[in-house]
């Protein structure tokens, strides 16, 4: 099924998969290059179906392999191409080693990344341990609480990938099935408006340009290796400044506001959870019923994950005495899951510093629950009234 | 400005990413260094069948107006290829320890 042409404006009926496959469909790459995985398929599917009825000009290469597919993105970024591509859970496992390349060689390719668990025990359902295993692969990830939000994060992606100061891939993260199947109301942008927003792409280099011949990926050993690894990180650091003024553009242009982090009713929070992705809007309902009965709590929804907003992040939660980041991934470090190192890492050295726990929540898609985020918030107005942290690290919404 | 004039830059100055800009520049780059046995030709021996310049996966082996005249040890990593495939009744290459030959 294809989104009609005619720009409908606020009143389409999307699922995530394909608010995405029609964001692609706009964008209009050069190159998409993928393999079908659950639940990330019906990106594809759809995508592919522009392809077949001539919607776009993509050159669309169907790979044996999600590794092969990764490296077909890797071939066309070097030659120029804008490229794009979908997958989830195995997919992106499979793809590991190439997500390395694609940012080593500063290639802005732009990549959906429908979470999905890992094996073993096989599983097909929502957690982030896909996205969270690539998270130090140099690339930039934006979590998505919405459909509208996955659709704007993928124009928006184009943009901050092949900002000339950034030139690294950006992946874009929505919650599998929860956000890829569920069919929510959302605006989408005209084919004019969009490519007023994301521009021509003009590539620093390619492997097609035979009169300025240039060679990536070269054997760099002691002698330079370092230096193009402290480029690279310099890349992820500039990436902060692009995130924002291109949120900032996008909220000119359309109205809607994007920056690191959402912050929900923090106005005099005494207690925050600190959550990605879809499981903050069920957090938000807890945060009202809680509001409702006189309880100061709050949410913190950071969209970027990488680069980390450390300092934006920290500075939204200093003033709480009790945080709690529910990580949908389990790190297996013995120490909780990412967000929850890094937000703890983030407010070491602030004076007051909150009461900061970590609980592991949702794998393999296991319902959260209002009143799985309201007992959250219960403990922590516990830890903030005792002082008292039992458990620093812990899970929820799991079986005793 | 040549590959080895780069290596002098700061990640600042550096080509992004670590694209080489300079075709052809593999050869500017030095990586005889990781060599352990050296190459040693016996030219009295050489037919000049260039069998060595064939296998050789490098450009290590040098050849001048159609004669086999020696190797090129800035590239040359020792891996002894040439010395293996030099026809048995031949065998002009012989593979010598680095250190020795110091």
């Amino acid at each position: 099924m294809a989104v009609e042409e005619k720009n409908t404006r606020c009143q389409v009926g999307l699922t995530g998969n394909s608010a995405v496959a029609y964001a692609m469909k706009q964008i209009n790459p050069d190159v998409v290059a993928a393999y079908p995985i659950t639940p990330s398929t019906g990106v594809m599917e759809e995508f592919s179906s522009y392809h077949a009825d001539g919607k776009v000009d993509t050159e669309l290469i169907t790979v044996e392999s999600e590794h092969s597919a990764m490296s077909a993105c890797v071939g066309a970024a070097a030659a120029g191409a804008r490229v794009m591509t979908a997958t989830s859970s195995q997919g992106l496992a499979l793809m590991w080693e190439v997500l390395y390349i694609a940012s080593g060689m500063r290639l802005p390719i732009v990549l959906a990344c429908v979470n999905r668990a890992l094996s073993a025990p096989i599983n097909i359902h929502c957690d982030h341990s896909d996205s969270m295993g690539a998270r130090d692969s140099g690339w930039i990830q934006l979590y998505s609480e919405t459909v509208q939000e996955a659709y704007d994060n993928m124009l928006q992606a184009v943009r901050i990938a092949e900002h000339p100061d950034v030139l690294l891939p950006v992946m874009i993260c929505l919650d599998g099935f929860i956000t890829s199947h569920a069919i929510e109301n959302l605006c989408t942008l005209s084919d004019s408006e969009i490519k007023e927003f994301i521009g021509q792409y003009k590539p620093r280099h390619s492997l097609l340009d035979t009169d300025n011949p240039v060679t990536f990926g070269a054997l760099t050993l002691q002698d330079n290796y370092i230096e193009i690894k402290r480029q690279q990180s310099q890349a992820m650091d500039m990436a902060k400044d692009v995130i924002l003024s291109v949120g900032k553009d996008f909220e000119d242009s359309f109205g809607r506001e994007y920056g690191f982090l959402e912050s929900y009713r923090m106005e005099g929070a005494d207690v925050a959870i600190v959550i990605l992705s879809s499981a903050a809007g069920t957090t938000k309902v807890a945060v009202d019923e809680l509001r409702r009965s006189g309880k100061n709590v709050g949410l913190v929804r950071p969209r970027v994950f990488r680069p980390f907003p450390y300092k934006e992040l920290s500075e939204e939660l200093k003033g709480v005495k009790a945080v709690a980041v529910l990580d949908r991934v389990d790190s297996m470090s013995s120490f909780g899951g990412p967000l929850f190192v890094e937000t703890r890492s983030a407010m070491y050295g602030l004076e007051n510093a909150p009461a900061v726990i970590g609980r592991v929540f949702g794998l393999g898609g296991r319902d959260y629950r209002v009143a799985d985020a309201v007992d959250v918030f219960e403990l922590l107005l516990n830890i903030k009234d005792t002082g008292n942290v039992d458990k620093v690290v812990d899970y929820i919404t799991v079986r005793e | 400005m040549s590959e080895k004039e780069e290596k002098k830059k700061g990640w600042k100055d550096l080509p992004i990413g670590g694209v080489l800009l300079i075709p052809g520049s593999a050869h500017d780059y030095s990586t005889g260094g990781w060599r352990k046995f050296r190459p040693i030709l016996d030219e009295e021996k050489c037919t000049d069948c260039k069998i060595c310049w064939v296998m050789c996966p490098d450009s290590a082996v040098k050849v001048e107006d159609g004669k086999m005249v020696g190797f090129d040890l800035e590239h040359c990593k020792g891996c002894g290829i040439c010395a293996v495939e030099c026809p048995d009744k031949v065998k002009a290459i012989t593979m010598v320890e680095e250190e020795e030959n110091k």
